[in-house]
């Protein structure tokens, strides 16, 4: 799981511009899905039939990344950037990044910024490729980079500026590899999103297309086990699988949640449940498509989410993996 | 060209704020009628413009959008001085408002947004920027009962300005005028549609109540159900004057072509459409520019997740101080994007739109 992880989280795809990540999740699910298709926005759409008698489930894991966007030239080569999905300008400065051809740059700060005097803001750095000139930058325009380096494991830690949502994408794809060969009742719609960074978008689309019964999506959530946590939250890394009660944009469907929650607990599986107060997940656009969909998520706990460092633990994942997969042996009343 | 200033001066001088798009929508119609097949208006007031594409079937359903409405105020209160309070409608900076003529209702009643006396501002009050909720309209009236007469609670006004022709130099045409956001992209689009039959199925929608949040092109968008779609706008732009050791791009450049869209804060453009355009402007040899990435949003933000989601590019003419009371744009920048959009729609195939 752990070179999944490390393929997953280093391959490019920032919002918009997912081509090398859905290749890299494309070939790793060849074989696992009944049906491969992409549709306008992008999304990945792994479709597995089931023996019939079940639902119409769809899991979305996003595989969009945020990262900047070059907005300017100048003569002597700096590249001044618009941010792409949240980025913190406190957490770029001295960042390293990485272009989609694989040209590394780093973040420097203006010299007006003054930064040890005021937050400096992302209109205050360049990305510098060591250039001489201008005409010796490759980058244009419109040209999109994210953090790097892309991938470290200690112990059972991952750390990875990439890890929202490649964590999800890893829990996706092992959810898929774990159903090989052994048939479930359910339809599965194992969707890799796109944009999911700049406003839900893939998922507002492909929850239109696919019309589930209900969606499960499967991303990363803050943690409250740092010093001083604000506000205070209970969901902490290594302890589980986090069960959506809540989060800005959703309320997570109670039933479902409760089915979850009695899964975890009649198979052991770690899981803790979430209350967050910032953020939101694919699940939020779902549940609102349509006539409405049953929807929840499921969070990889992580911290420093959102920037060059984010940590998971890798248990979490699997605990993830085990709690998908055994929602998807048994029957579904909703 | 002169053809296409009138009909931007039309447009430019008709009254029509969000949800009000009424006059608007009669000139669009007298345009077009004889170029297109149908002509319906949908519940919230899009005008949908039908033309059939004279390619084999089956064609590819074409969504081109342009949007009537334009930045406004409406009437909230009339006061016992008879002065009446009013609410922005759309984005408009309260710093460019004292002192502007507005026209209110289709009656085009006169008025002013009021200020106070130079002469008579002291210390801090004389520096800071009067608040939207401190200003009222003057209309002249003697008290609330002489304003009663004329105006309502509920009326609209826009500003007031005319067109005019600032430079008829061939090389540097410009005009000035309130509302190119969007009059130049319904220009650009009722143009495109007097022109010769294109290959593909078109949908041109002048939709309304974009500046109050792109609301009219989400249900074209959802009635339409395109196989693509490209939004027609009027995009800032800030090729002014700089301080010497500045070293930036402007959001757009006057003059410098159409601008087309990377990404803004309601969309990533597709990228099979911004090589389709990429590749009609080089063949025709049509001068194109990018816009700043990350500024405002436009209809393709709706659009590109309409059903299933829709390959969607929006195409702007740079237009100096929009949703200001006058705006300045070069119409060899509007006429390049009506050359633009009919290459690019004979070009456009299914294969563009592939992922």
């Amino acid at each position: 799981m752990q070179q999944l992880a490390k393929r997953l989280a280093e391959a490019f795809g920032v919002s918009g511009f997912e081509d090398e990540i859905r290749h890299v999740i494309r070939e790793e699910i060849d074989g696992l899905a009944d049906e491969v298709r992409v549709d306008a926005l992008g999304n990945l759409i792994a479709f597995r039939k089931g023996r019939g008698g079940g639902k119409r489930i769809m899991f979305a894991a996003h595989m969009d990344q945020i990262g900047l966007m070059v907005s300017h030239v100048d003569e002597k080569g700096f590249m001044r950037f618009t941010n792409v999905g949240f980025v913190y300008a406190l957490a770029s400065w001295g960042g390293q990044v990485r272009f989609a051809d694989g040209t590394i740059g780093a973040i420097g700060v203006d010299g007006r910024a003054d930064p040890r005097h005021a937050l400096p803001e992302l209109r205050d750095y360049f990305i510098d490729v060591g250039a001489g000139s201008k005409a010796e930058v490759k980058q244009k325009v419109g040209s999109v980079d994210a953090f790097w380096p892309g991938f470290v494991a200690q112990g059972n830690i991952w750390f990875s500026p990439n890890l929202d949502d490649r964590a999800g994408c890893v829990a996706l794809v092992q959810t898929l590899r774990q159903l090989k060969d052994a048939p479930i009742d359910h339809d599965l719609y194992a969707v890799f999103t796109t944009q999911e960074e700049v406003g839900l978008r893939g998922a507002t689309a492909a929850g239109y297309a696919l019309e589930p019964d209900l969606a499960i999506a499967l991303d990363v959530t803050l943690t409250g086990d740092i010093p001083y946590a604000s506000p205070a939250m209970e969901v902490g890394l290594g302890k589980g699988v986090a069960i959506k009660i809540q989060d800005s944009g959703m309320i997570g469907h109670p039933v479902l949640n409760a089915r979850l929650i009695d899964l975890a607990e009649a198979e052991g599986i770690p899981y803790q449940l979430e209350v967050l107060q910032g953020g939101t997940t694919d699940a939020r656009a779902i549940q609102v498509s349509r006539a409405g969909v049953p929807a929840t998520a499921l969070s990889v706990p992580s911290r420093h989410v959102h920037t060059p460092s984010q940590m998971v633990d890798q248990r979490d994942v699997e605990a993830a993996v085990r709690l998908l997969t055994a929602f998807l042996r048994r029957p579904i009343v909703l | 060209m002169v053809e296409l200033r009138t009909l931007l001066c039309r447009l430019s001088e008709a009254f029509g704020p969000s949800g009000y798009e009424k006059a608007v929508r009669t000139i669009v119609r007298e345009e077009i009628q004889g170029a297109v097949d149908r002509i319906d208006v949908d519940t919230m007031g899009n005008l949908i413009a039908f033309k059939a594409g004279a390619g084999a079937e089956p064609r590819l359903r074409v969504l081109l959008t342009a949007h009537m409405d334009e930045v406004g105020f409406m009437i909230t209160q009339v006061k016992k001085d008879g002065m009446l309070s009013f609410k922005p409608v759309g984005g408009v900076d309260p710093r460019l408002l004292l002192g502007k003529r507005l026209v209110i209702g289709e009656n085009r009643l006169a008025g002013i947004i009021g200020a106070p006396v130079p002469h008579l501002q002291r210390g801090e009050a004389a520096n800071r920027v009067v608040d939207l909720d401190d200003m009222a309209i003057d209309i002249g009236a003697a008290d609330e009962k002489g304003a009663l007469g004329k105006v309502k609670v509920g009326d609209y006004a826009t500003f007031a300005t005319g067109f005019s022709v600032l430079c008829e130099d061939a090389g540097w045409p410009t005009v000035r005028g309130k509302a190119f956001d969007d009059r130049a992209g319904c220009a650009v689009l009722a143009a495109l549609l007097k022109r010769e039959r294109l290959p593909v199925d078109l949908f041109a929608v002048f939709t309304v109540q974009e500046e109050v949040g792109l609301r009219g092109a989400r249900v074209a968008a959802h009635r339409v159900h395109p196989d693509a779609a490209f939004a027609l706008e009027g995009t800032l732009c800030d090729d002014l004057p700089r301080p010497p050791d500045e070293d930036s791009t402007p959001v757009t450049r006057l003059g410098d072509g159409p601008a087309l869209t990377l990404m803004d804060r309601s969309v990533v453009a597709h990228p099979g459409l911004m090589a389709l355009l990429q590749e009609s402007a080089a063949a025709e040899d049509i001068s194109i520019q990018y816009k700043a990435p990350g500024l405002g949003g436009t209809e393709s933000g709706v659009t590109h997740l309409a059903h299933a989601g829709v390959p969607s590019a929006t195409v702007s003419v740079p237009c100096r101080y929009i949703h200001g009371p006058a705006a300045i744009l070069n119409l060899n920048d509007l006429n390049a994007t009506v050359q633009l959009m009919d290459a690019t729609l004979r070009r456009i195939t299914a294969q563009d739109l592939a992922r």
